[in-house]
């Protein structure tokens, strides 16, 4: 990231202000869904990456890019699919942001349990076992791979019995 | 009137045309399988058989629905290559007949016993993730970026459906019987997933599309593994269901469309 003394440096603090509409805690910048930032003659030109190829909240996203910087002039938000977003780019502070706010956050790509299918993943020991946001108990069960959002699933606390949602590695 | 025999002439001198009007097709083969099975899938919303499996399903279908969009806008990008009038994502998704989808037949059948909707899932999840897997490594750049986007979100597919395959099948007597009866009915439509179509030769000898038949002992390989967790056989019918990607369907997919295509075919500049 850029100096905030430079334009683009001021262009990406402004981003880093419009929090993600479905998990309000973390930024779209922290995120990673912010790829680019470039001048466009007086205005912008911010290159998003969506989570999910079905996320609904793109749209709205979109639209608060263009809220922060359309001071500027105008703005052109293009969309870029490669490299395909990973949970492994979320900012660590963001992180623990997540786990205060409820949702457990992601383990890294290719940890045991992460995304990577095996058929063998039926097996429960496979799987990825994070620890309660609430009560920090690593004694926690699937309860279903799809939670509130196509990005987490639901899980349940088995010592202090409350269900959470988990940011699934992606 | 001059548009239209200067696109005739183009059409008789340049090659390319008629290789992206094969591409514009095959891309079609790709959306049109997770539209229709993301359509099918909604229909459960609001009578799940718990909270937790509508949600996952649903969330399913958006997944499907998102990657459709991507390979529907793409589609439609190169099929106006060819001089064809430009459609976007939503006239090819609410604005074709059923003889112009090319889904695979599997996706429309209809939801059935949650058992039937389960084994449906089973069968295209499996061969949808390989095929994506393959297709990241298309020569075209385009496919490959939509495919590494939407293999991701299908390795989750996989895992939740099943999980359910073991739970139902090594279930109750009742649970297995349905869960078998299901696979069973569903079985001789899983041919056609791994067919390769004469016309699309062309796009797998340039690498464009990975030849599908290649798929196939490693779909059995992960399906098989499944099945024997869960305490159920194999199917044994050999006769297979084809003609979906080329644009036969069972009756049914007409029925979906009529649900899907009604609002924007009546309503036709209607925004939410």
């Amino acid at each position: 990231m850029v100096s905030a003394d430079t334009p683009e440096g001021d262009a990406w603090q402004r981003l880093a202000s419009v929090p993600d509409p479905e998990i309000p805690v973390v930024s779209i910048v922290e995120l990673g869904i912010v790829r680019a930032v470039a001048r466009d003659g007086a205005g912008w030109r911010v290159t998003l990456t969506p989570t999910y190829s079905g996320c609904p909240a793109m749209d709205m996203i979109a639209r608060d890019v263009e809220r922060v910087l359309g001071t500027d002039g105008n703005v052109r938000v293009d969309t870029a699919l490669a490299p395909a977003w990973s949970t492994d780019w979320i900012a660590p502070e963001a992180r623990e942001r997540l786990r205060g706010f409820g949702i457990a956050p992601p383990a890294a790509c290719g940890a045991p349990g992460a995304a990577a299918v095996d058929v063998a993943g039926i097996s429960p020991l496979r799987r990825a076992r994070p620890a309660c946001p609430r009560c920090g108990s690593a004694a926690t069960s699937l309860v279903s791979q799809f939670g509130s959002t196509a990005c987490k699933a639901h899980y349940r606390c088995d010592a202090c019995r409350e269900p959470f949602d988990y940011f699934k590695p992606h | 009137m001059s548009a239209a025999v200067d696109a005739t002439a183009a059409r008789a001198t340049s090659a390319p045309v008629a290789v992206d009007a094969r591409l514009a097709d095959a891309l079609l083969q790709l959306a049109d399988s997770p539209l229709v099975l993301a359509q099918r899938l909604c229909e459960w919303i609001g009578k799940g058989p718990v909270l937790e499996e509508e949600l996952a399903s649903t969330n399913v279908g958006l997944d499907l629905l998102g990657q459709a969009r991507l390979w529907l806008g793409y589609a439609g990008e190169v099929e106006a290559r060819t001089g064809a009038p430009s459609r976007d994502e939503d006239a090819l998704a609410f604005h074709r007949d059923q003889q112009e989808f090319r889904n695979v037949l599997l996706v429309e059948q209809p939801n059935g016993d949650y058992a039937m909707t389960l084994a449906r899932q089973f069968w295209f999840d499996h061969a949808h993730r390989l095929l994506l897997d393959a297709l990241t490594r298309s020569r075209d750049e385009r496919i490959a970026a939509i495919a590494a986007k939407s293999v991701k979100e299908v390795a989750y597919h996989v895992q939740r459906v099943d999980d359910w395959i073991v739970r139902l099948g090594d279930g109750t007597d009742e649970s297995h019987a349905r869960m078998q009866r299901a696979l069973d009915a569903l079985w001789p439509y899983t041919g056609e997933l791994f067919v390769d179509l004469p016309a699309d030769a062309g796009l797998v000898a340039d690498g464009v599309l990975p030849a599908r038949a290649a798929l196939r002992a490693r779909w059995l390989a992960e399906v098989d593994a499944v099945l024997a967790t869960a305490t159920l056989t194999h199917p044994d019918t050999a006769f297979m269901h084809a003609g979906g990607r080329e644009g036969r369907h069972t009756e049914h997919l007409g029925h979906l469309l009529a649900e899907m295509q009604f609002l924007p075919r009546a309503y036709p500049d209607a925004r939410w």
